[in-house]
């Protein structure tokens, strides 16, 4: 596997809000089939980052490529095209469409034009079937045609990733998936994302030190926007310096 | 059930319309023909202002553009002789077209309050652009030369069948509307109304999708714009001045946003409250201001809301 290209090669990224450098010369390699955690302390530069893996923000310097390609001029939508599929920190869904139309529409998103003016979309079986079975892979299959306003937290949480999973994404940011979940709902995307490992391939920012160690085969380490330390679970256990910028502060 | 019931509605209301002429034949007063032929006029000017405002969420404040531009196409081509209605509405069909693809390229690149005040300054230079017309009767504007004809099918000096024209119209866009907004189409643009930055994370450009509904409404606001001159019989840059534009807009939030019989409602129950305080007095509109508030503030859907199945268009 580590002979192959990486699917996605960050190098030398950096981007700075005025005096602040949110990213600084961030170098980056995820391999194909990889879970790679970024773990760090808040104001670390995650979110700057995840921004701009997923097109959302450009930076000043530095390149993105995706599968062998330059991607870092391109805009949100075209990487999705390609296989980047994001979900964000703050639960985004359409909350006045069911859970089974959003999840349709991350499947028509990827499957032939969407300039067709005719023939409804809702009772079209190429895009609710595999909806369906995305529905019931996550989770919520009972909860399929609940307006996605009704559903809870935890559970649009949920519906998310299976937006995410429903573009058919080589890569997947995952951006806090477990933000603001009880400990019952985390350990049951935590046991869902580890069903998806191997699979597929996926970044996965988080807080919870106990989902990153269960879940990531590597994990890298940003603190003031610098990469200090990428390794094993057990490297970065290990890692003095890793100790004294991070867990040690967290995790004592 | 719902969507039954909406369609029920819709067909309560078709058939009411369509019921005016004899019972306004019946009570001696041909006037109301007049009246709801305008209404359904303006119903067909709300129901393409609803394409793009309640279901794609662009808040365009000029859209008597359109109504101007489809009138000006059946005035001008009548002014030099031709009357011939296929003709006649197909260049107001592409004219609006042609114009709204201008300036929705343009103004859908903005948002918010940016996109209001682009859309109302465009369309105040087509409101000058008619006054700098002297050939067409300029400020005063100019009395259509001869109303439309369809060669040998209709005349659209005759009331009557004038009226039933316009109803077929209404009915066959509400049709229109029906299916773009359920269609694949239809869907992402009401998706990125709700949440833009979703649509465009799971692989959608939304601008493609805005601009050709900004387009195919633009087009059909002109059909409007051609029936409208027809029913006034004279056409002026009036048609286009921004409170037009706004009367347009209120129809559509009075009947309710993102509804399909809303427009419709939203523009019999504004020209009908007008023609009704008008007759009490000269001061209308100071009753129909608050009434207005009113329906904005304690009907969120609009009159739409208020009807069986009307909540929402699913």
């Amino acid at each position: 596997m580590s002979e192959q290209a990486p699917l996605l090669h960050v190098d030398s990224l950096s981007k700075a809000f005025g005096a602040l450098r949110a990213t600084d010369q961030v170098t980056l390699e995820v391999r194909a089939g990889e879970t790679h955690a970024i773990i760090g302390p808040n104001g670390a530069g995650k979110t700057t980052l995840i921004g701009q893996l997923a097109g959302n923000l450009q930076p000043d310097s530095g390149h993105i490529r995706f599968a062998g390609e330059d991607i870092t001029r391109l805009a949100p939508p075209a990487r999705s095209r390609k296989g980047l599929a994001r979900s964000f920190q703050i639960t985004s869904v359409y909350r006045d469409f069911t859970a089974l139309d959003n999840v349709a529409l991350a499947v028509q998103a990827h499957s032939g034009s969407s300039f067709r003016f005719w023939r409804p979309a809702r009772r079209d079986r190429t895009l609710r079937e595999p909806a369906r079975t995305i529905l019931d892979e996550v989770g919520l299959g009972g909860r399929a045609d609940v307006l996605a306003a009704n559903l809870a937290h935890g559970e649009q949480r949920q519906l998310e990733i299976a937006m995410v999973l429903a573009t058919r994404p080589r890569l997947m940011l995952l951006d806090e998936p477990m933000a603001g979940m009880g400990t019952d709902e985390s350990q049951r995307i935590v046991r869902f994302l580890g069903s998806l490992k191997g699979r597929h391939t996926m970044i996965l920012v988080e807080h919870d030190m106990d989902a990153v160690f269960a879940l990531a085969d590597r994990i890298s380490v940003l603190v003031y926007g610098r990469i200090v330390a990428t390794g094993t679970p057990a490297e970065i256990r290990a890692n003095p310096e890793v100790r004294s910028a991070y867990l040690g502060e967290d995790e004592s | 059930m719902r969507s039954s019931a909406r369609t029920v509605t819709i067909f309560v209301v078709l058939a009411a319309l369509a019921a005016v002429p004899p019972v306004a034949a019946l009570l001696g007063q041909p006037f109301y023909l007049d009246l709801f032929r305008r209404i359904m006029i303006f119903a067909i000017a709300a129901l393409s202002l609803n394409l793009i405002l309640g279901y794609g969420g662009m808040v365009s404040f000029g859209h008597a553009a359109y109504l101007g531009i489809g009138g000006y196409a059946v005035g001008i081509l009548a002014h030099h002789g031709i009357h011939d209605g296929f003709v006649q509405f197909g260049a107001a069909i592409v004219a609006s077209a042609a114009v709204a693809l201008v300036i929705g390229a343009i103004s859908i690149r903005t948002s918010g309050v940016y996109f209001i005040m682009i859309t109302l300054a465009f369309t105040q230079m087509l409101f000058y652009l008619g006054i700098s017309l002297d050939e067409y009767g300029g400020d005063d504007g100019m009395r259509l030369a001869a109303h439309t004809r369809f060669a040998g099918l209709l005349d659209l000096r005759d009331p009557t069948p004038f009226y039933y024209f316009v109803l077929v119209i209404l009915a066959g866009l509400l049709y229109l509307v029906h299916r773009l907004v359920g269609s694949r189409f239809g869907i992402v643009l009401r998706a990125t109304k709700s949440n833009e930055a979703r649509t465009r994370a799971i692989g959608f450009s939304p601008y493609l999708y805005k601009l050709a509904a900004f387009v195919i409404a633009g087009a059909m606001c002109g059909v409007a714009g051609a029936l409208f001159v027809n029913q006034t019989a004279y056409l002026t840059p009036a048609f286009m001045s921004w409170t037009r534009s706004g009367e347009i807009m209120f129809m559509v939030i009075l009947g309710g946003m993102a509804t399909l019989i809303g427009p419709v409602l939203g523009a019999a129950a504004l020209l009908l409250l007008e023609d009704l305080l008008q007759s009490w007095t000269e001061h209308w509109q100071i009753i129909l201001g608050p009434v207005l508030v009113l329906v904005v503030l304690f009907a969120k859907r609009g009159l739409a809301g208020l009807l069986p199945g009307g909540r929402r268009h699913e």
